[in-house]
Order: structure tokens, then sequence, then C-alpha cells
């Protein structure tokens, strides 16, 4: 073989540029199958629903199925569905700025994931800075601890907490117990209750991106900084949290921004004291079964998450940058 | 009869009328955005040449490499492989093999696999990839190795089954990226010789891109220099080394001494240039060197004498005094800083243990050298 | 990194962890409480899982939540790598900053948001309500997650491997399903896990978009909270927890005999 001339005759032979051309349009359908389908789906069933909520939050609420007027249709005719569009209007709109618990409810919404964002990036920056300090070989193991819980029930773990908050429950039996307080702290149906629910459900999400930021970290320029003389402190603040910001900005979109509009938080954990607008919008919907109202709620809940919501895309946008 | 360089080179299609390019390219430009890649750059390849694209990072080897794989498609001119033209034809579609500078081997298939996985492409019938898959074994002696993952093999036999992978299609042509990058230096001159047995027995037309030059010296025909997207020669190793074209490729390849100056005089032969400094130097005048013109004098180390006397009867003679002495076993390296400032790099081979004469640190010593030791470059 | 492990250190990461898992032990220790009062301790007890089991209306709601997870997990897993591939192999299309904004919006989209949103689609298409709104509202909001895991795969996946492959003769969607596909396999069994469990989760979204013979797990749950519980609730927790955690231990277990064998393999390898 080895002074066998390896000929053109063996090669594949060159193929007509028209095999190519055909070649090539296949492979392009492929590709635009491959944008199109997730594409379709996702402006079906996530970017039109948004459409119809803008809609139906410009109806009224009306005793049928479905329970609002008008529903849009051709039935009429054009003339018949003109007469539909002029029904629409800002009532429900103008009812929401006139009832001020609305207008507290998102305050307060607001008010409370702001709180619960800070509290959680205080509890979870300790951890997430444990964990990426730690020896390599036991960083899976953290990991993997810190995702465990996520994978068990959320619905479950919030539950737990009414067993361990309530007067006569876990904590206040511990601290009865133990002599530190005299009378049972009241704690469940409080906003401070809701408090330790948001944290605690969404601390992972805030302990992965620090994690991951801050284990990319080079310890090395702490070194070089206390080499030069800074105290651990200083180095801190000067270096690593600077060098973290990626991972605090991810994380405190990824809790502020499901939170205000949370619902199960507040319904199992603050009673009816505590006002939330997921709450809200839920009651609206399945209590007073205003489909109008709970819409034109959704669109002003999502007028306010915005621009939160378009930071958090940039920020992926940047990371996704910055990993190529 | 006196030749360029120390060896002879039988193989030597580009002098040869006759001759057809096997690869063209034709004023092939790439731009990316803004930014030029290859500017109108035309190239021609032999069948059977191991041919060499060397240059720094930046210099658009790498981007001719893909667009004649395939991988980008060039934005003026084109490209023709044995007389066809390539535009549109996707790399799946070219008889052209390209063999990665990771390796690119498939890490969930086995050494046989990754193998096969062109043939399989092909639609060759099962025993017939099974022959051949055991031939590429064989002739990168990795027969025992064949159902192990590439995980489990240490870089240089990665390599080879890179190379066994590339080669199993038999194509026309076959590229190399950086081949012998990541291999440590013993490893890497024994892959030297064995890819250029390889490309001999096999016949292939190798288009190689590499930053080393010594291994684009040691295993090319020709050796094409790129910068900034342009060929600055092409040319065989001995006459980049010994004939570079321009003070540039000078330069890249090894050390050199420049001397500039202008021309005093000319005739058929021989020219005559001085320095600033007035120093007067006798070279050989290949046909460039006009009288008035600004011209270097290029000259390689090994070609300057030095030694502590003034010796008898050379052309060109220098003084100065010993600057810098590197002593490298093999050889040593003086640097010898006239006394018109300039710096000359010469050296030595240590060819015997003893010397009458041994220099040391700021020495007065002489430079010499004969009028054919270099050439006159005028660009 | 530098393994200086401080005090603070290790008494944030005990502190924390201790913090997370505190509600999920006592959730399993209260499951075998002889007494039905989930605070008070009446005795060691397994009375409650037995009872589990003849709750027909928990065990209906499993079945339910268990094929919901399943088949939307599925498809969301097929469509969020095809949105992965989307915007990772293809950076210039018309319409891609809205396509990537409706990848990441759903991350951080308030639950209640979504299932209004998507309940008022299926009544306004005239969809009844039941167990394929449920699937379909579980695929759009989870494909999300997956397509954001199957991405960050992607970015780093090399791309030579493909070229490789092209090279050696094998057209775009050959190259796909030949190297690609296995190469990021574990991605996307992560992913595939992230929805299922996503899935096995929500309750918001299900509310919303469930109909009547479809209630999930999570709204029977939901609906006995309100009500008032036995510790059957725990009994149904602990098993969720037992089996979930059984299975990421399993995974991680193999996991780690993978890497073990793989460096043994390497530094084999290494010595010839």
């Amino acid at each position: 073989m080895s002074n066998e001339t390896f000929s053109s005759i063996d090669a594949a032979p060159l193929t007509a540029v028209e095999k190519s051309a055909a070649a090539r349009l296949g492979a392009a359908f492929v590709n635009r199958l491959v944008i199109i389908v997730p594409y379709v789906w996702l402006l079906f069933f996530f970017l039109i629903p948004f459409i119809i909520v803008f809609k139906i939050s410009l109806s009224q609420t009306a005793i049928a199925i479905p329970p609002y007027a008008p529903v849009l249709g051709f039935g009429d005719g054009v003339a018949g569905f003109i007469g539909q569009l002029k029904q629409l209007g800002l009532d429900n709109y103008v009812w929401l700025t006139q009832d001020p618990l609305y207008f507290y409810a998102y305050v307060s919404s607001v008010v409370i994931a702001a709180i619960s964002t800070v509290l959680t990036l205080l509890v979870g920056y300790p951890v997430a800075y444990g964990m990426a300090r730690a020896p390599a070989s036991l960083r899976p193991t953290l990991l993997m601890l810190v995702i465990l819980p996520f994978w068990t029930s959320f619905l479950i773990r919030v539950y737990a907490w009414i067993g361990i908050l309530k007067p006569e429950g876990l904590l206040n039996q511990f601290l009865l117990g133990i002599g530190v307080i005299h009378e049972p702290l009241i704690i469940l149906n409080t906003y401070t209750a809701i408090f330790i629910g948001i944290v605690y459900s969404y601390l992972p999400f805030m302990v992965l991106p620090l994690y991951s930021a801050l284990e990319k970290m080079d310890y090395s320029l702490i070194e070089a900084a206390k080499d030069l003389g800074c105290p651990p402190t200083a180095a801190f603040w000067k270096i690593t949290f600077p060098l973290s910001l990626p991972g605090v900005i991810a994380g405190c979109l990824l809790v502020f921004i499901p939170a205000v509009g949370e619902f199960v938080i507040p319904d199992l954990l603050g009673g009816s004291q505590t006002l939330m607008i997921g709450k809200t919008l839920w009651n609206e919907f399945f209590s007073n079964r205003d489909w109008p109202v709970s819409s034109a709620v959704a669109v002003i809940l999502l007028l306010l998450l915005i621009v939160p919501i378009v930071l958090f895309q940039q920020a992926q946008a940047r990371a996704q940058e910055q990993g190529r | 009869m006196a030749s360029l360089g120390s060896i002879r080179r039988d193989f030597e299609p580009w002098n040869d009328p006759n001759a057809k390019p096997y690869i063209r390219f034709e004023n092939v430009t790439k731009r990316f955005g803004d930014f030029t890649a290859v500017n109108n750059l035309s190239l021609t390849v032999f069948e059977k040449e191991f041919f060499a694209l060397l240059g720094a990072s930046g210099c658009g080897k790498s981007t001719l490499l893909r667009m004649l794989a395939g991988f980008e498609e060039p934005t003026e001119g084109r490209i023709l492989l044995d007389g066809q033209d390539l535009r549109g034809i996707p790399p799946y579609r070219r008889p052209v093999n390209m063999m990665f500078q990771s390796y690119a081997l498939f890490p969930h298939m086995t050494v046989e696999k990754n193998i096969a996985f062109g043939l399989k492409q092909d639609g060759m019938p099962k025993p017939e990839i099974e022959a051949r898959v055991a031939e590429m074994l064989k002739l990168v002696k990795l027969e025992q190795f064949a159902r192990r993952k590439p995980h489990q093999l240490s870089g240089g036999q990665r390599q080879r089954v890179a190379l066994a992978r590339s080669v199993a299609k038999r194509p026309k042509v076959l590229l190399l990226d950086e081949p012998l990058g990541a291999l440590d230096k013993k490893l890497r001159e024994e892959t030297q010789f064995e890819l250029m047995d390889l490309q001999q027995n096999l016949g292939l037309t190798f288009v190689v891109v590499t930053h080393d030059q010594e291994e684009a010296m040691t295993m090319a025909d020709r050796i094409a220099i790129l910068d900034k997207g342009e060929v600055m020669q092409v040319a065989t190793p001995t006459e980049v080394y010994e004939a570079p074209s321009s003070r540039f490729v000078a330069g890249f390849v090894g050390n050199v001494n420049m001397f500039e100056g202008k021309v005093a005089a000319s005739d058929a032969t021989t020219a005559r240039i001085t320095g600033a400094s007035g120093a007067e130097i006798v070279v050989n005048n290949v046909g460039d060197a006009i009288a008035g013109a600004n011209v270097a004098f290029a000259i390689r180390p090994e070609k300057i004498k030095v030694s502590s006397k003034k010796p008898a009867g050379a052309l060109n003679m220098l003084e100065g005094e010993v600057y810098d002495i590197a002593y490298l076993g093999d050889m040593t390296v003086y640097h010898v800083k006239l006394d018109d400032g300039q710096v000359v790099r010469a050296s030595a081979m240590n060819a015997a243990r003893v010397t009458e004469d041994p220099l040391t640190w700021n020495d007065r010593a002489w430079v010499s050298f004969l009028p054919d030791a270099g050439i006159v470059l005028t660009r | 990194m530098n393994t200086t492990w401080s005090r603070f250190n290790i008494t944030s990461i005990v502190l924390g962890f201790a913090f997370l898992y505190l509600p999920i032990v006592l959730l399993v220790v209260f499951s075998f409480n002889a007494s039905k009062l989930v605070t008070v301790w009446g005795g060691f007890s397994t009375k409650w899982y037995v009872s589990l089991f003849h709750n027909q209306g928990l065990m209906d709601a499993a079945w339910v939540t268990i094929r919901v997870g399943l088949v939307s997990a599925t498809v969301a897993t097929v469509l969020g790598t095809l949105g992965a591939l989307a915007l990772t192999r293809y950076t210039r299309f018309r319409g891609r900053v809205l396509f990537s904004g409706m990848i990441f919006a759903p991350l951080v989209m308030p639950d209640v948001i979504t299932g209004l949103s998507l309940l008022l689609l299926f009544v306004a298409i005239g969809l009844d309500r039941g167990l394929l709104t449920v699937m379909l509202a579980h695929i759009t909001f989870t494909m999300c997650f997956v397509a954001v895991v199957v991405q960050s795969r992607l970015i780093t996946l090399d791309r030579s491997l493909e070229e490789a492959a092209m090279d050696l003769g094998a057209p775009p969607v050959k190259t796909f399903f030949q190297v690609t596909l296995p190469v990021i396999m574990p991605a996307i069994v992560s992913g595939w896990m992230l929805a299922f469990t996503l899935s096995l989760d929500d309750l918001v979204v299900a509310s919303f978009a469930s109909g009547p013979g479809a209630t999930t797990l999570p709204m029977k749950i939901y609906s006995q909270v309100r009500l008032g519980v036995t510790p059957e609730i725990n009994a149904a927790c602990t098993l969720l927890i037992a089996i979930v955690a059984l299975g990421v231990l399993t995974a991680s277990v193999v996991n780690k005999r993978r890497e073990v064998q793989r460096r043994r393999d390497e530094q084999a390898a290494q010595r010839g």
C-alpha cells in the first residue's frame, strides 16, 4: 500500500454546484425550523396571551361564559366587530386608581420584595462566599446541598414554616423552652413571616449566581492586596465585592422580580393582614371572579416590572457575550 | 556547480513550465466587517507538495486554511482545486480534509469509530470501512488502541488518531492547522519526520499552517510567508533563508544582520555599499542594486567570521569590540559592537574542542565576510 | 482558588445550610408523629403513610402530576434545546432580540401573570381546560429554563468538533445528531430534570391553567393546607423528598464514579 498513489479517482467526486445548492437549501430549511419552532411556540403561548390580557383588561365583567364582555368575534360582521371594540375602555384602570387598596398593594409588594431581596443577599452572600472558599473537593457536594431543597416541593417547604412560626409552633416552643421569651412571638400572619418565607424560598436563586461569580474570582488578587498593606475588610469591599457584582445583580433580579408578584408565601404565611399584589390578583380572579379587573391588575404589575425585566435580560445577554 | 544552500531538492514542480497548479488562490480577499484578514492574495500549490503557510498570529494563514476547507467563503476572488471553483461547495462536500489544532476527536466515540466516521458518511460498506480503519491504525501504529476513547490516550496518541482520521478518506488535499503545537519538543521532532514520510508515502498534498519557523523549514517543500493578509514571499526553505526577498522576510526567519547604506558603485557582478559612517563593503550584485539606491545587505550570523587579529586579504573587514558572548555549547554567539555603533551578531560552530584564539568580553575584534555571504535587499 | 477556610466561612455555611434544611427535617420528623397535631409530638407511628395510600384524592393528584411532569418536561426539553441552538448558533436573524427576550423573561415572570395570561388564551381560543392545558402551560414556562441550561453548555462547546464532523463529510443535521447531541447530553438531561421539578412544584400556573379532573398534587396539597392538615401531607412530602434525594444522590454517585474512572484512564494514558 505504501507506494500506491492516492489518485483523485478514489476521493469523493467534486459534486456539481447544483447538488451543492440543493444541499444548501435543505440545510437552510432545517436552520429555519430550529428557529421557527420555539419562536412560534413562545409567540403564541407567551407573547400573545399578554395581548389578550390587555384586551380583557379593557373589557367589563359579565355573568356569562366567558365572564367578560365583549367577546371579540366576527359573528356580527365587521360592523359588529367595530361595535365590540367600542365597548372596550379604560374603566377598570380608572377603578383601580380610585381604590387605594390596589395602590397600597403595589407599593407594599415592591417594598416587601425589595427588603426581602436585601435580606436574601445578606444571608446568601456569606453562604456563597464560604462555598467558593471551600476546598475544591467539597464544592460539588456543597453545590448539590444547596440545590437539593430546590428539587423538593416549594409549596411543602413554605407549608413547613407554618408549623414553625405559628404561636404554638416549634420556634416559640423552643424559645419559651429555653427561657428567652415569656410569651409566644406572633410571627405567623405578619410581614415578618413573609420576609422569612421569601428569603427561605429564594435563597438558592441568590446563592447560585453569587457562588458562580465568586468561584471564578482569582484569589491571588486578594493576596496581592494584602501584600500591599490592605486590611481584610477593606480588601473585601474594594476587590471581592466589586468583582462579584455581576453575580449580585443577577441574584437580586432573580429574587426581586418574582417576589413582587409572589402568591403562595403571602397567602400561607402572611395572613389576611398583609397585602401583596399577587394575592390581590388571585382573589380578584378566583374569589371575585372579576377577570377584567384581574387582567388590569396584571397589566399594571407587568408595567411595573418591565424595567427590572429588561435589566435582567440585558445582564443575561452580557453574560452570554462574555461566555463566548 | 555552485547552488544555493546545502541540500539539493529534486521535487520542484514550480520550476516546471508544464506542471499544472493543483490549488490556486486567485485574488482572494476576506473581510470580517471592517477587518481585512486576507488582502488580494494569490497563491499556487502543486500536487504532492508539502506546503507551509508561515506567519505570526493575525497574518491570515488560518483564514486561508479555513477558506480552503470550506468553513469561510472568500469575500472576493476564488479558490480552485484541480481546476474546479470551490465557491458554494460546503465543507462536507469537498475532497479536502483537515487536521485540527485541538485534534477535535469525538469524545464519545472510540478511536475506531473516530477514524471510521468520515467513511460512514460516504456510505462505504461495513467490511471496507473495517479494512480501511485497520490500515489507518497500522499507519499510525495505534493498532492496540482501537477500542479506547480519546480521554484514555496521551497527547501524542490523540494526535495520531486525528491524523489517521483525516487521511482515512484519502482526500486530495490534507490541511493541517498547527499540527505540532501541543506536543513537547522531543515528540515534535519525531513527528515532523513522520509527517514528512507519511506525505511522501501516501502521495498527498499537504498544506500546513504554522507560526513555528523551524517546523516550516524542516517539513515544507515550499513556504509562503504571510504578513497582515498578504504574501511576502513564496519559496523553498533554502531560498527563504539564504535569499529573502525583503527586509521583512529576512528578519522573520532566523537571525539576520542588516547593513544599511547607499550603493556607491555597481557593475554586473559586484556592488560597493557605503554605510552612514563611511564604512564600505563589497557585495555580490544580483541586479537590483543600482548606483545611488538605498539598500540593505542582509547577512546571517553564521556567515560572519569573528577574529581577534585582522584577517589577511578579506574584502570586507570591520573592527569593533566584543560586546556580549552567548556560549551555547554547540556554537558560540558573539555580539560585536562595531566602531560606528552597529551591533553585529556572529555565530560560530564549535567544530573543534580546542581553540587557538579564544575571545572574551570587551576584546577588540574583527568581523569579516565574503561578498556572496549575504544578499542585497531593496525592499 | 486558595482554600483557607476561615471560621467565619464555616460558620456561615453551617448556619446557612441549617436554615435551609431545618424545615425539611421537621417535616420528615413529624410525618412519623402519632398525634394528628403538627406541632406536638405524640409518639412514633407510620400510620400516616398507610392512610396516604388510601387517600384517593391525593393519589389521583399525584398521578396527574407525574403524567403532566413527564410529558411537559420532555416536550419542554426538545423546544428548549431548539431555542438554545437558535440563540447560540444563529447570531443574526430577524426578531432575535424579541426571541431572546421571550426566552429570558419567563425566568423571572411572576407565576400569577404567566398563569392568568395562559388561562385567558385558552378561553379565547376555546380550549377546554384540563390535562392538556396544564401541560401546555408547563411546557411554555419550563422550556425557557431548559434553554438557559443548554445554552450555557453550547457556548462552551468546542466548535471544532462540529467543524471536524462536517469536514469529514457529515452535513449539519447529521453533525448535530451524531456529534453535538451526544456531547451536550448531560446538559440536556439536567434541563429535563429542571423542567420536571418545576412542573412538579408548580401551584399557581397549574391553578389557573388546569380544569376538572386535572388536579395536580400541589393544587391538592394547597387546598388541604387551607382546610386544615393531617400529617398525611407530611408523609406525602417526605416521600417526595426521599424520591428526589435518592435520585440526586444516585446521580451524583454515578457521576463521581465516572469522574474517578475517567481520571484513572487519563493518568494511565499519560504513563503510556
